[in-house]
């Protein structure tokens, strides 16, 4: 294996609603920001690749409006994933392990404002036997979480610890949506939005983007004075059916994880894309995490989740405490798909 | 300058203008959905799966043994849903629910009309109710109701 490491990161801070700004307007000073920090100029970078989505533009090949954040010329060799980010950076690594290119720039987007994302989400399911029923995002991630409580396998307090832990954490992170020092008695004593998941069990809508620079060896370290350097990297899918997959625990993560290596030592931090409270207590079991491992720093997605950039955020955070020497190891995790389908896990490492 | 209204102007409508087949599993079961009858299809292993697929989701094989199924079944999980969003299928409060229908070993997602949450539990029986409309959709299953 090529040694490849993430070398920088920027993200817009994640908002509501951006009303006065379109994706290419968002994007555009991230990029901006990401190339001043590292001096980077385009003809420098040997390969870009994003991540954004169609239905949130409404549109089909909006995402090639991102490309206006690169710029014009000169040409690129570019290309494009209808995912997360963080599959954006699965594809370039891809392209720096090949040695097809030593530098990469990779960035998610996604303004999910423009219309109404849990009924957007339904898209998303088969178009034939659940489509037609338009079960939104969180009725889909309600069914999940009643399995898992009425199974005993989470409780509702330890989903409201989730959430009180990550707005918590979220009071450190600038460009956080949602944050403070909650209490889980009080938090439990609020209605049911789609029972039974409260509002505090689910991620904001968050418009933003967010922008990362991997690249190859001696060239990484030109760029970062302690690169995170990739150790592990794999992502795995289960049946899109809900009726043929445990929903009590993460299957698809386990595997990644195991894949990935993520069990062969002690981690330090985690960042874990849990769109759900419930969802994050699955993941990090999946994870392996042990005690000792800090979960969500940032805040994870309960306090800001910019669709189709979330997941690829989450590993320019958990690369951040390995650049700042808080974690000489990190695992970085991001989900795609209803209730888990899927699932890419990633281990840095400082040295 | 010209006034506006005089502007050039098209309409656009997002939409899938193709027709596609459902191919011979699919197929059976939105076929018999629009006759009234569902169908499951049969694993490598012996359990019954609907809705069904071509191809057995562990194994990858090709599966095309269909099983008719009874309308009533028991809920396995559910999610109720207090203020129903445009397109969903029922106006007033209801519930998603995985719902395991009788000869079925997995669930299948679909609504049930149970009037207020109270009436919701988990191994509730319910029984589909049919639309009066079929077209070999899944919604030809307008939702389902509790059995007494």
């Amino acid at each position: 294996m090529r040694d490849v490491a993430v070398v920088a990161f920027t993200q817009s801070p994640s908002v509501r609603c951006e009303a006065n700004r379109n994706e290419t307007e968002i994007l555009i000073p991230v990029i901006h920001e990401i190339k001043q920090q590292t001096g980077l100029a385009t003809e420098d970078i040997g390969f870009i690749c994003s991540g954004s989505s169609d239905y949130l533009a409404g549109q089909s090949f909006a995402f090639v409006a991102g490309l206006d954040a690169i710029g014009a010329w000169p040409p690129v060799s570019e290309s494009h994933v209808e995912m997360d980010g963080a599959w954006a950076l699965y594809e370039a690594w891809v392209k720096l392990q090949i040695e097809d290119a030593d530098v990469a720039l990779v960035y998610g987007f996604g303004k999910p404002s423009m219309g109404d994302l849990p009924r957007t989400m339904a898209l998303q399911l088969d178009p034939y036997s659940v489509m037609p029923l338009w079960p939104d995002a969180v009725s889909m991630a309600a069914l999940q979480a009643r399995s898992c409580l009425e199974a005993g396998v989470i409780s509702e307090r330890e989903m409201a610890q989730v959430a009180v832990r990550d707005r918590a954490n979220a009071l450190n992170n600038p460009f956080a949506q949602v944050k403070g020092e909650f209490d889980v008695d009080a938090l439990l004593a609020e209605p049911m939005l789609v029972s039974p998941l409260r509002k505090h069990d689910c991620s904001p809508i968050s418009d933003g983007a967010c922008a990362m620079v991997i690249a190859a060896g001696d060239r990484a370290r030109e760029l970062c004075e302690r690169p995170a350097w990739i150790r592990g990297f794999e992502h795995i899918l289960e049946p899109q059916d809900l009726g043929v997959r445990d929903l009590t625990r993460s299957r698809s993560t386990e595997i990644a994880a195991e894949k990935a290596g993520a069990h062969s030592d002690k981690i330090d931090v985690a960042e874990v894309y849990a769109p759900f409270t419930h969802q994050s207590i699955l993941l990090e079991r999946a994870l392996g995490l042990g005690d000792a491992a800090v979960v969500n720093p940032s805040g994870g997605a309960l306090a800001a989740n910019p669709l189709m950039a979330a997941g690829l955020t989450r590993v320019g955070e958990a690369s951040r405490r390995v650049w700042e020497g808080q974690a000489d190891r990190a695992v970085a995790h991001a989900t795609s798909g209803p209730c888990l389908q899927q699932n890419l896990v990633v281990v840095l490492e400082g040295n | 300058m010209s006034e506006v209204e005089d502007s050039l102007s098209a309409p656009h409508r997002l939409a899938y203008t193709y027709k596609r087949s459902l191919g011979p599993v699919l197929g059976q079961f939105f076929t018999g959905l629009r006759d009234g009858r569902i169908l499951g299809v049969r694993r490598a292993d012996g359990t019954v799966m609907v809705p069904p697929k071509e191809y057995d989701p562990d194994t990858g094989e090709a599966i095309d043994e269909m099983v008719e199924l009874a309308d009533t079944g028991e809920v396995v999980s559910w999610a109720w849903v207090h203020e129903p969003r445009p397109s969903q299928p029922l106006d007033q409060a209801f519930a998603y629910a995985l719902i395991r229908l009788d000869g079925a070993d997995t669930p299948l997602l679909h609504a049930v009309d149970a009037g207020d949450e109270s009436s919701m539990q988990t191994g509730m029986r319910v029984r589909a109710r049919w639309s009066d409309e079929p077209v070999g959709a899944i919604t030809d299953i307008a939702c389902f109701e509790p059995v007494a």
